[in-house]
């Protein structure tokens, strides 16, 4: 299942992606403002998740004549989101030809029970997830990229780092389990026994692995970087700080030098007001966006 | 023969998975981000990512010029977007490159992510038969000039090229198990005591 041609394509650009930033865009002038700073790829929606938080509504996939309007503007990937369990939002999305599509809890969830099959697609898809559990059961629905949902909108990091240790320290201690406790631990994950069994023996997740809701600062992509992140998703962070073209260029290099305090400092420095932020002890759960998707 | 040492230009990109496939292929990786980490080794893989990302970084750090100048004496191989910043030319749309490689590559040419592929290719000069190409978003080499040599095609466009010491596929042999391709490369650095003067097209 994981070898077939199709899967390894959908992964081939995940691994394209890798060490770069996926910005959020909401029109044509962001994205070239996204491209022009180096962004591997943007994300087309409707709003940033902080306005979708402020303004409430339902919030559904972008509308079709900005996503257009998107590609036809960068020459990099454009992604769009569509609502959990929308598989028809995600058949426009693919027949609009976009690169990537994004089942995403930043959006209002159409389904309450069921993802996306994202087997049945020949675009590739990206889910977010808190825990392995969750992460090993979006691919075993096809996702071919996972992402941590960390809490979109909100311009706070402890929430993306809180999913990227769990799902890391929760690969760690597969890797030391016997085969009959893995076949505990694949009953406990919620998770197929086949992909459980693959993390135990290497280590990682079977497709590549970003963190996403929070991100800010360089100093942000940096520490997401080194717990374990592969690429870095940017959503309102960047849009709504100050200094939207500097902050873009100084989140690409931090993602390409997240081991270099030198090249940290550089990036950080001369960058305005970043988003303002929320404290998310303050938030009550219906508030939350990570807890949506199953 | 002694290990041979080589970079990958980690940006963006899979670097990951050309660091995997030159270990296969019998060399060591190293992952290079700075001018300085270029002297420590024998040649650069310039992988596949986003070019326009690749080149912004480029510039900004001042790399182009140590990565030209390394380019005069060490092999490159670039793949997919190492290939549009390797040639001579590029369109769609026309951005900056090296300019290390007499060829023109087009950007995304067959279209989108609905649009990659992977297809099995004739390759005669790599022995052991069909090669595995996996495209992905990928460019299409519109014109090679006479210093560069066509090793192989798909649908009638070149798709894995060299000239002198450097070499260019607009496929991810590092997505594929088959070592051939990278092994040439490396080839290459045995040779490169030998005939150090390939040409520069440096523009």
């Amino acid at each position: 299942m994981y070898l077939d041609e199709t899967f390894r394509l959908k992964v081939g650009l995940a691994e394209m992606l890798k060490g770069g930033v996926i910005m959020d865009v909401t029109n044509a002038e962001q994205a070239v403002i996204a491209e022009k700073a180096g962004a591997s790829a943007v994300m087309a929606l409707e709003r940033v998740p902080a306005d979708i938080r402020k303004e409430g509504g339902v919030a559904r996939m972008a509308p079709i004549s900005k996503i257009r309007e998107i590609m036809k503007t960068v020459s990099i990937p454009v992604m769009a989101k569509a609502r959990i369990g929308h598989f028809s939002e995600a058949r426009v999305l693919e027949a609009l030809e976009v690169d990537y599509i994004d089942e995403s809890e930043v959006l209002t969830p159409a389904d309450e029970e069921h993802h996306i099959d994202k087997r049945e697609f020949k675009v590739p898809f990206v889910c977010g997830a808190r825990n392995l559990g969750e992460a090993l059961r979006r691919i075993a629905e096809g996702a071919a990229m996972i992402r941590t949902k960390g809490e979109a909108g909100s311009g706070n990091i402890v929430e993306a780092v809180r999913h990227i240790r769990t799902i890391v320290k929760e690969m760690k201690q597969l890797t030391v389990l016997g085969k009959e406790e893995l076949v505990h631990e694949a009953k406990k994950l919620q998770a197929p026994l086949e992909l459980v069994e693959w993390v135990a023996a290497n280590g990682k997740l079977p497709v590549p692995n970003f963190s996403a809701g929070g991100i800010a600062t360089p100093a942000d992509v940096a520490l997401v970087m080194q717990l374990g992140a592969e690429a870095v998703f940017v959503g309102s962070g960047i849009f709504k700080s100050s200094d939207p073209e500097a902050r873009a260029k100084a989140i690409v290099k931090a993602a390409t030098y997240y081991k270099d305090p030198a090249k940290l400092l550089e990036a950080s420095e001369g960058l305005g007001m970043g988003m303002p932020g929320l404290d998310i002890s303050q938030l009550s759960e219906s508030e939350l966006l990570q807890t949506r998707g199953w | 023969m002694a290990r041979k040492r080589v970079g990958v230009l980690a940006l963006q990109g899979d670097f990951e998975a050309h660091a995997r496939a030159l270990e296969r292929a019998g060399a060591e990786a190293v992952e290079v981000r700075t001018a300085g980490e270029l002297d420590d080794v024998d040649g650069l893989v310039i992988p596949g990512g986003e070019s326009s990302t690749m080149l912004k970084l480029l510039d900004q750090e001042e790399l182009m010029e140590p990565l030209r100048e390394f380019g005069r004496h060490k092999p490159i191989f670039g793949t997919c977007a190492g290939a549009i910043l390797l040639a001579r030319e590029v369109t769609n749309p026309p951005q900056a490159s090296l300019g290390l490689m007499d060829i023109e590559v087009e950007r995304n040419a067959y279209g989108r992510q609905l649009a990659s592929r992977i297809a099995r290719i004739d390759a005669p000069e790599l022995d052991g038969g069909e090669l595995e190409a996996v495209f992905i978003r990928a460019p299409i080499i519109r014109r090679v000039g006479s210093a560069a040599h066509v090793l192989a095609a798909y649908r009638g466009d070149p798709v894995l090229v060299e000239q002198g010491h450097h070499m260019a596929a607009t496929f991810h042999p590092e997505l594929s198990a088959d070592s051939r391709v990278h092994r040439r490369f490396l080839a290459k650095m045995e040779k490169d005591a030998v005939d150090a003067g390939s040409v520069c097209l440096h523009r």
